[in-house]
């Protein structure tokens, strides 16, 4: 974007303007963020607090706003409600299947693509960029005939093989292996007689490792939380998925609030202690992949 | 010490048959490894793309399958449809209520979090917590908080004297809780995209800027902003294209129940939701088919009218 400079000016250490980037920032910026934050917090504290509430607390012209003692038996009313135990397993199953899957096969597409030399590879990357921008909504009638033509119409399978590889993963482990892939190593073991498939899995594999574990926590958390289309193919007593047990619980004429959030909380926390233990990584990973002119 | 085997086979492969291989290898691999993708593209993704445009041009039931070639008959009614112009109008709107205050609440965010601060990537985190929030439990939260009778939002307004606002029941109550719902997600993704975008910006520009005595705001704008404008351009677009998408807040923020009309009068009905509602609540697979492309090209032209804007913030300089 700017223009390039030759010969770099010498850096002026302890300048006026250097010492005013530098200076650390006062309570006010501190005060901002900590709104930022609480914001971002209150509504998931909130949940909680309904969830562990009876039901009866919620209608008091005071919402309560510390937890009650009620979150065991409310926990117990949702799995006489729903089929939580079900739910969660299938949602183990997508999402952990497509995990593992996405991780592989973009690893091998995105490998390719950066390190190997063959007719087409420009053009068939412009291919995978292209589609990263179409809104996957848009077939859904069409996908929603092809499932059903393979049979696969309210089991787990409608819901895990279309979401097997996506053209954001390959573009993702593309650019991880242009940065962490040595050219002089891919090619030593070619000279050393190592078949494509042997350079891939003793060169390339140990060197995208933590990338290529960024994506499959983000896209586990993608597939946990993935709604639209399994609430369409998905049989919402025979097949749910957490998302779609959890929307059940939100539809009737007497909500009943307390239910409905416990579920929310069960449905989030596995999410969120993920996110909490890996967040440093997360947080990197997100910063690494964005866009630079 | 007995001598190591060696990792790698030998260079020296005396046979035919090996270097053959080795040929077969190098040619044929390559196109091994990105097969997974374009296989898997061309039946779940491409095709259903395409095979839309077919479907739409034809009465088709998503039960009985294909009942004739209709032509243009379902565009025709979809363009004739008040509803499909209110869905329209609802999406424009929301998106619209959501996207602006989201990504200029990012910019200052990320702004901040550009200062030297204690504990960086606890804030960074503490910001993003939203993201890994399924939309399904946000809709559910939020609609609880933006309750009429028992919720806190109306709570806090009773605090300050306000009339409880019963927030499903109109058009612009709705929307802006659906909005609400959109940039608590959203938010804090898009401001660590705009740090990350900050922390390439030169330096020295800023160095020059404080020597003469440009205030943070001055250089924030002249700065800043012109510096990471394809981040801006990028997190534009996505968000063009999600919101046009937008489906579950909306769908679950109508407490009666998920058929997909958006509240009594379709106040928050969505495209995405009117899809929903014409293909898999009527079975009407020609016409949501229809709904589809339409959305595409809508999505397109969103995008381009977008990158057009957000183009004419001045390079850096």
């Amino acid at each position: 974007m700017s223009a390039s400079v030759v010969g770099r000016p010498p850096q002026v250490r302890g300048s006026a303007g250097a010492r005013r980037l530098d200076r650390r920032p006062g309570g006010l910026v501190y005060g901002f963020l900590f709104a930022v934050v609480a914001t971002s917090v209150f509504p998931l504290y909130w949940s909680f607090v309904v969830a562990s509430s009876d039901g009866s607390a919620i209608g008091e012209v005071t919402p309560p706003l510390i937890p009650g003692g009620y979150f065991l038996d409310n926990v117990r009313r949702v799995f006489d409600t729903v089929d939580f135990w079900l739910a969660i397993q299938n949602s183990l199953i997508v999402s952990g299947t497509v995990m593992v899957s996405t991780v592989v096969l973009s690893s091998f597409a995105g490998f390719a693509f950066a390190r190997l030399r063959f007719p087409g590879r420009n053009t068939l990357f412009l291919v995978v960029l292209g589609t990263v921008m179409v809104p996957a909504q848009l077939g859904v009638v069409p996908l929603y005939m092809v499932v059903g033509n393979f049979g696969w119409y309210g089991r787990l399978e409608a819901v895990i093989v279309p979401g097997l590889i996506n053209a954001f993963s390959v573009f993702w482990m593309r650019q991880a292996c242009e940065e962490a892939v040595h050219v002089e190593l891919v090619d030593a073991a070619r000279v050393d007689g190592c078949s494509l498939w042997g350079t891939f899995w003793h060169v390339a594999v140990p060197a995208i490792r933590p990338q290529a574990a960024v994506l499959g926590m983000v896209t586990f958390m993608a597939a946990w939380n993935d709604f639209f289309w399994p609430l369409i193919v998905l049989d919402p007593n025979e097949s749910p998925t957490v998302q779609v047990a959890l929307s059940r619980l939100a539809s009737g004429y007497f909500l009943d609030y307390s239910l409905m959030l416990t579920g929310t909380t069960l449905g989030v926390l596995p999410v969120i202690i993920v996110f909490v233990l890996l967040a440093r990584q997360i947080v990197n990973g997100i910063t690494r992949a964005s866009v630079n002119g | 010490m007995p001598a190591r085997p060696s990792a790698l086979p030998s260079t020296v492969s005396g046979s035919h048959s090996s270097q053959l291989l080795a040929r077969i290898d190098g040619r044929v691999s390559p196109y091994l490894f990105i097969a997974p993708f374009f296989v898997l593209f061309a039946v779940f993704g491409l095709f259903p793309l395409l095979y839309t445009a077919w479907v739409s041009l034809h009465d088709w039931q998503l039960i009985d399958g294909d009942q004739g070639f209709v032509g243009l008959a379902n565009y025709a009614a979809l363009f004739a449809d008040p509803d499909f112009y209110n869905a329209l109008f609802n999406t424009a709107s929301i998106f619209l209520v959501s996207t602006v205050p989201q990504l200029l609440a990012a910019l200052g965010i990320a702004a901040l979090l550009n200062r030297p601060l204690r504990a960086g990537t606890a804030w960074r985190a503490g910001i993003l917590l939203p993201n890994v929030v399924s939309v399904v439990a946000v809709a559910l939260v939020f609609g609880q908080l933006f309750g009429r009778d028992f919720g806190v939002v109306n709570w806090i307004l009773g605090m300050l004297g306000v009339e409880p606002v019963d927030w499903e029941a109109q058009r612009w109550s709705s929307h802006l809780a659906i909005a609400v719902m959109v940039m608590w997600r959203w938010t804090g993704y898009n401001a660590l995209l705009y740090l990350a975008a900050m922390r390439n910006v030169s330096r020295e520009l800023y160095e020059a800027a404080a020597l003469d005595g440009a205030s943070r705001w001055r250089s924030f704008w002249s700065i800043t902003v012109p510096g990471i404008r394809p981040t801006i351009i990028f997190t534009v677009v996505v968000s063009t294209i999600g919101g046009l998408q937008l489906f579950a807040e909306p769908q679950l923020f109508d407490s009666s129940g998920t058929a997909g009309v958006g509240g009594n009068d379709r106040q928050f009905q969505t495209l995405t939701m009117y899809l929903y509602e014409k293909g898999f609540g009527l079975f009407d697979a020609g016409y949501a088919a229809a709904i589809a492309w339409v959305l595409f090209i809508v999505c397109l032209l969103s995008a381009l009218a977008n990158f057009a804007l957000v183009r004419r913030i001045r390079g850096g300089g």
